[in-house]
């Protein structure tokens, strides 16, 4: 491709200016980056607190953590810890969603490489960049705060699980604040989400270097392209649905209120209306990373480019027609579950045509095992293990035995917390050198790998057991016939743990050891257009713009 | 470049294979005694009603098979490629990007997957949803955090009870912890049995594992669902969705008896429950004073 002019003229302003008032891509991209790595490492924190808790019956652990995080009366701690317990995995949820997996990629890959990509200078509205990300902060300071004031009766904190469900959410379950906060927080996420959306589709649609057609760019912008349509499309779905929920709380409506005529459906059906697309919003990032990694160390273009694009148009076109499934057990009609079912299933198809061209691309290539790739490949398999047990669950008629129960939790973290978060880590090891400058240990990425790898299918595989033998989820305490596959699933959070501690090394190592990256680290492979900067990249890039001649694919 | 790494890498691979024909055994259901979960059980519970039976033979002979074959398949193309177009072995790599044929075949064999899929999901589906004529109707309430259910007059009934969880304190040698109850609700075997669902505070769900049975109970709402117990049996179920801080422990047990020993246990329950003359919200404000 094309090679372009970088002297860095200008003049680079001190750290403090430079991050809190930036409107740089590159460096709103780091501090996304930053704050989405903070809020998985607390929202992972929390998931290591459940699964010590449910390794064995009975409770344990959150009575005495109600004590100290919330200063509870010892008399009343186990009544504090149940809904400790509940408010945790509703802040896991939250914060693993909107404060980790949507931040990281979206925003922090996001930002940094899909001006690059294109070989634009920077995204087209510079400050609308830093309030979307400044809004993203204030919405995690209302969601941490939410945890410290009361919200049922007594306890602190909203403990209803992420999907926020009147009347739990409302004034029968939760009357004090803490609900308020979170609908706040959501406001806010909303917002900056869709003012981020708005900015990469202007960026892409109309800062593309000469040359750059719609059709010859990478992967991982088509990506963030269809994903920007999404969120422009739902997230003021979400902002409705809360603040109609925000109302009934506070002004006496009754949108959701039987007694006032309204009813709790609605709720569920504006929420998955946003949420169901929502998860596509997290995993077609994943996607396009995955696509530039595959290719890169295959030392091969994408296989079926023109249909790996349209699977993901398609994607998102079913995907926001199908929400209704997370909705089987509320009494739908039988033609309406029967719509739901044949909908979902379809989207099966297109994703299957994304496995098959990432093995395509790898068939016939030269394949190095570098981290970024071991981490791809790891995607690849365990989120065919995810997709499959997706389709199981688009049956209504086999999800009467699993809704909301443990194959539900082992089927989406399957998809996310393996398949979402395995990209992130393929990400971060394949630009961490453009955006540091410096190479990360190669062993040490693939301990990374590997540990995290065993780690999280010993925790999620077993729970697919618990599912099928019927516990629920959400659950602080369990029939003591479930105990030894809760027991392994619990077991496999030490891995993962070390895992995530040896990540933290694997940074800190490399800024120590300095190994220097150069413009290219990955060899022939890596044709996309931040392999033509330096690294890290000058702070404003392709003053000259780059012309892009032919096509890849 | 890493020539070293990738015999282990292939290794941990083959490993990591193993783990999948657990995935095989997982339908196969161990010995158990019905109604209730078996210890560290792998696949689906032993079922006890017609709905029950259907859904089990589809996951076991049509899902689970499938899906096991597709990760499978998948997990053998990657380790297939890893070993054949490695660096090593495959130092130039292809031009190819594109085979038409080739993608149209894995567009379409998805699809006539998921027909095969489709055909007996929605036969289960439309027996789930469609109530045959019922023999017995029953109204089940939820509550935070209990259930009540309330046998209507015109079929012998016309009282009402609420069905607690024991405490640990008192259960009884035998009970099961946090699903035993303190009134087990008692219906008559081989009979249609239709539950109408509702609640009077925020969401709950009522479900069956041995039954098939999972719907929510909604305020304002009355939804329904359907169960013929085909053996005499205690039966436990949980609520199945988030309803505050005593979510888990809110079991609920049905018992299935012979029809003479349910219209016996009638008369018995109806003197039992005289207090609850069928009216939920006395007997509410009864069970909170006791607390």
């Amino acid at each position: 491709m094309a090679s372009s002019t970088t002297a860095d003229a200008h003049h680079v302003p001190g750290a403090l200016t430079r991050f809190l008032f930036s409107t740089n891509a590159k460096d709103i991209g780091t501090l996304y980056i930053t704050v989405g790595a903070i809020g998985g490492i607390i929202a992972f924190v929390m998931s290591a607190v459940i699964r010590a808790e449910l390794a064995q019956p009975g409770v344990q652990v959150f009575p005495v953590l109600a004590q100290y995080l919330h200063g509870a009366d010892p008399a009343m701690a186990l009544d504090a810890g149940k809904n400790l317990y509940n408010m945790f995995i509703t802040v896991h949820g939250v914060l693993m969603i909107f404060f980790m997996a949507m931040p990281i990629l979206i925003g922090g890959f996001g930002n940094w490489f899909v001006p690059i990509m294109i070989g634009a200078p920077d995204m087209a509205f510079p400050r609308l960049n830093n309030i979307s990300f400044w809004l993203l902060v204030a919405s995690l300071v209302l969601a941490v705060f939410s945890m410290f004031v009361e919200g049922a009766p007594g306890m602190r904190g909203f403990a209803g699980g992420w999907t926020f469900y009147p009347p739990l959410s409302g004034n029968t379950g939760t009357p004090g604040p803490a609900m308020d906060f979170v609908i706040l927080a959501l406001h806010l996420a909303g917002a900056s989400s869709i003012l981020g959306a708005i900015n990469f589709i202007t960026t892409i649609f109309n800062m593309r270097a000469p040359g750059m057609t719609l059709h010859r760019m990478p992967l991982f912008v088509w990506s963030i392209l269809v994903t920007a349509f999404l969120l422009i499309l739902v997230l003021p779905v979400l902002a409705g649905c809360v603040t109609m929920l925000l109302t009934d709380r506070n002004f006496g409506t009754a949108f959701y209120d039987p007694a006032g005529g309204g009813d709790p459906l609605l709720f569920q059906h504006l929420l998955w209306f946003f949420g169901h697309p929502e998860v596509y919003i997290i995993i077609l990032p994943a996607f396009g990373v995955i696509s530039q990694i595959v290719s890169t160390f295959s030392r091969k273009p994408v296989f079926g480019y023109l249909g790996m694009v349209y699977a993901m148009c398609a994607i998102g076109i079913v995907g926001s027609v199908v929400w209704a499934h997370h909705m089987y057990t509320v009494g739908l009609s039988l033609n309406a579950q029967r719509y739901f079912v044949f909908a979902t299933m379809v989207i099966a198809v297109p994703t299957g045509i994304k496995i098959f061209s990432w093995i395509a691309t790898m068939w016939g290539g030269s394949i190095t095992f570098r981290v970024p790739m071991v981490w791809a490949i790891g995607f690849i398999f365990v989120f065919t293990v995810g997709g499959t047990t997706g389709v199981v669950l688009a049956n209504a008629a086999a999800d009467r035995s699993f809704h909301e129960g443990y194959y539900v939790v082992a089927h989406f973290h399957y998809t996310l917390s393996l398949g979402a978060v395995f990209a992130i880590f393929a990400g971060f090891y394949y630009w961490f050198p453009k955006m540091t400058g410096y190479m990360p240990n190669e062993t040490l990425g693939k301990w990374n790998f590997w540990l995290l790898f065993f780690g999280v299918n010993i925790v999620f595989f077993p729970q697919h057991f618990l599912g099928l033998a019927g516990q629920p989820r959400r659950y602080i305490d369990y029939p003591d016939a479930y105990a030894l596959w809760n027991l392994v699933s619990s077991i496999g959070m030490i891995p993962v743990t070390i895992a995530v501690l040896l990540w933290l090394y694997v940074i800190v190592e490399a800024f120590v050891a300095k190994r220097v990256a150069g413009e290219n680290p990955w060899g022939a492979g890596a044709t996309t257009l931040e392999w033509t900067l330096s690294s890290p990249p000058p702070f404003h890039q392709f003053n000259v713009l780059p012309r892009i001649a032919g096509s890849e694919h | 470049m890493l020539t070293g790494i990738s015999p282990n890498f292939r290794r941990c691979a083959l490993a990591a294979a193993a783990f999948l024909p657990a995935l095989l055994f997982a339908g196969m259901a161990a010995a158990q005694v019905e109604g209730q979960p078996a210890p560290g059980g792998l696949g689906l519970p032993a079922m006890v009603t017609p709905v029950g039976h259907e859904a089990q033979a589809f996951y076991n002979l049509v899902l689970l098979p499938i899906i096991t074959v597709i990760a499978l398949f998948v997990l053998f193309l990657l380790i297939y490629v890893m070993w054949r177009f490695n660096e090593n072995a495959n130092p130039v790599p292809s031009k190819v990007t594109h085979n038409t044929a080739l993608e149209i075949v894995w567009t379409l064999i998805p699809v006539l997957i998921l027909v095969v899929i489709a055909i007996p999901s929605f036969r289960l589906l439309t027996h789930q949803v469609e109530v045959p004529p019922a023999d017995v109707t029953l109204k089940v309430t939820g509550n935070q955090w209990y259930w009540n259910w309330k046998y209507p007059e015109e079929q012998g009934g016309g009282f009402a009870f609420d069905q607690m969880m024991k405490p640990e304190a008192e259960l009884a040698p035998g009970d099961l912890r946090l699903l035993a109850v303190d009134n087990e609700a008692v219906v008559p075997v081989n009979e249609v049995i239709k539950v109408q669902l509702t609640s009077n505070d925020v969401i709950h769900a009522f479900g069956v594992p041995s039954f098939g049975v999972r719907q929510d109970a909604i305020p304002g709402r009355l939804n329904e669902t359907w169960f013929k117990i085909e053996k005499e049996g205690v039966y436990y179920g949980q609520c199945y969705f988030i309803c505050g801080k005593d979510h888990a422990y809110m079991p609920l047990v049905i018992r299935a008896v012979s029809r003479p020993a349910y219209e016996a246990w009638l008369q018995e329950a109806k003197k039992k429950f005289a207090a609850n003359d069928g009216d939920a919200k006395l007997r509410i404000a009864a069970s909170d004073a006791q607390r």
